[in-house]
């Protein structure tokens, strides 16, 4: 059990795919603007990337292996990824046209996300179970949805201020990450490995 | 912001007498600190401190804007100050340097300046230093004293600020966090400290350090310039915590007042993490926000790689603040506490 926490707060805390490992920056800074699109890319993604960790997951230990193709793993986990984006969005459609009217435009997005890659690739190297898989997507997801929904209401408070002018727009969000990121440093060290 | 905190706006004076009070609300610690530590502590606060002023002089100028009233307000030389109290005393010009830019370059005007700023000045200065110059910013020297017999000379401490001295190596001791986080980890606490792991009067030093600033957090609350709220729910959860922890297993963590008074605590409950404009602006959010940096300061503490923490979890906090106002925004003026819902 407490193992189980471990991994959730070493992938959402100390080793926060955006801040920490750089990844997903594309949506980190694109769909930032708006605190109520934010928390769409946030529930959509939490619900893409535990979904393909598990799948990637599974072809790997089960289809890849086996055959000795794990050369093909990038390749295969783009496939899996984009599957599991279509099926997403077709499932949510036909299930919940409300949902979708929220998450929409935010599903293929997911697709060139390149944290959910990077979720599949890292989970594979560490030759973990499929529930450990599964909580690393959970974990990466959840604090990538963190940082995103802080970081959209910081933005929005950033659209107000009177910040000089060759800063505005993208200079001062990237300092506000860099900020950000400094502070997340104050993590390290929480979890071992 | 301004709009966000006119329900408090009248109840204080402005800017410039809110500074004032503020700086002389520093005196006690940075007198005691300096009682204890010699001449490195002032000449840390008064050089951050000017530099910190010259450099908003500088950012005021190159955005064209008038310099006399907005440096006449204080907050530069406030922010200079309280960044000079936290790094370790005789610490190299160019530390001061770094530190101060980014506190009034980056964090401040960058932000907009006075009252915009996300992210809290002094605090993004310790951060960005403790991060980049790891060596330094850890050595603190051994309690000397200012005049005692063992005690670094004035000049020295110029020297020191100058990068010419002979290095802190042979004065400097650990401070208390530091020396427990590197406790051994089958030892026992108790066994710990009577090994005597610290200079000759480190504990008491830092505890009356941490006294003076108590006295300059009353100060403040007396004159009700910070909110009594934030102070309280961070020390409260810190208390709390950390006495959970000790009463689970005394050997391994350190008592609540250990956690009060060996660092620095106090200092960033009453000076850093009340400073109104990267602090929550509701009540329920600063109930909120402070408990929130009591925990990770406790959790930093003891299971991350820092010893203090509070730089870490001010700046945690006020990347979160913009949220939390959006969820427990303040409540307006004039309206009774019930019927604020839903």
């Amino acid at each position: 059990m407490s193992d189980f926490l471990l991994i959730l707060v070493s992938t959402a805390l100390v080793n926060n795919f955006v801040l920490v490992q750089f990844l997903g920056l594309c949506p980190f800074m694109g769909v930032s603007s708006k605190l109520e699109s934010a928390f769409g890319m946030a529930a959509a993604t939490t619900f893409v990337l535990t979904l393909s960790a598990l799948a990637s997951h599974l072809v790997y230990h089960q289809l890849l292996a086996p055959l000795g193709l794990e050369y093909l793993r990038i390749i295969a986990f783009i496939l899996v990824i984009a599957a599991v984006v279509q099926f997403t969005e077709l499932m949510v459609k036909k299930t919940s046209p409300l949902l979708h009217q929220v998450l929409g435009i935010f599903l293929p997005l997911i697709t060139t996300n390149c944290a959910v890659l990077g979720v599949a690739l890292l989970s594979v190297r560490r030759e973990s179970s499929l529930i450990e898989a599964g909580l690393y997507g959970l974990g990466a997801a959840l604090g990538f949805s963190l940082v995103l929904v802080l970081f959209a209401a910081l933005r929005e408070r950033l659209a107000l201020a009177d910040v000089p002018r060759p800063f505005r727009g993208a200079a001062i969000a990237m300092i506000s990450a860099s900020l950000m990121s400094l502070a997340f440093m104050g993590f390290a060290g929480l979890v071992q490995g | 912001m301004s709009l966000m905190h006119a329900s408090t706006a009248q109840a204080v004076p402005g800017t410039p007498g809110v500074m004032r009070w503020v700086l002389v609300a520093t005196l006690p610690g940075i007198a005691l600190m300096s009682w204890h530590f010699g001449w490195g502590v002032l000449a840390n606060v008064l050089v951050a401190g000017g530099l910190a002023m010259a450099l908003e002089a500088l950012m005021l100028r190159l955005r064209g804007r008038a310099i006399g009233a907005t440096l006449g307000d204080h907050s530069a030389l406030v922010s200079g100050v309280l960044l000079g109290a936290a790094l370790p005393p005789f610490a190299p010009w160019w530390l001061l340097l770094v530190g101060v830019a980014a506190a009034i370059v980056v964090a401040k005007h960058l932000y907009g300046g006075l009252g915009q700023n996300l992210f809290n000045p002094a605090m993004v200065g310790y951060a960005l230093l403790l991060i980049a110059f790891p060596v330094p910013m850890t050595q603190w020297v051994a309690p000397l004293g200012l005049v005692g017999p063992e005690a670094l000379s004035p000049l020295e401490a110029l020297r020191q600020l100058a990068g010419l001295g002979p290095g802190l190596d042979a004065l400097s001791g650990a401070t208390p966090l530091d020396a427990f986080k590197h406790k051994p980890e089958g030892l026992m606490a108790q066994e710990f400290w009577a090994g005597e792991p610290l200079p000759p009067g480190a504990q008491a030093a830092w505890r009356d350090v941490a006294l003076g600033w108590l006295a300059g957090g009353a100060l403040l609350l007396w004159r009700r310039l910070i909110d009594w709220r934030i102070p309280l729910a961070l020390l409260g959860s810190l208390t709390l915590l950390s006495g959970l922890l000790y009463a689970g297993d005394p050997s391994q963590h350190g008592s609540p007042a250990f956690h009060l008074f060996a660092g620095a605590a106090i200092f960033g409950a009453c000076f850093i993490a009340t400073d109104p404009v990267s602090a929550a602006a509701g009540r329920r959010g600063r109930w909120l926000y402070g408990a929130a940096i009591g925990v990770l300061v406790v959790v930093i503490r003891t299971q991350g790689a820092y010893p203090d923490a509070i730089a870490f979890a001010v700046l945690l906090m006020n990347f979160a603040v913009p949220l939390i106002d959006h969820l427990l925004p303040p409540r307006p003026l004039g309206r009774r506490q019930r019927e604020t819902s839903p």
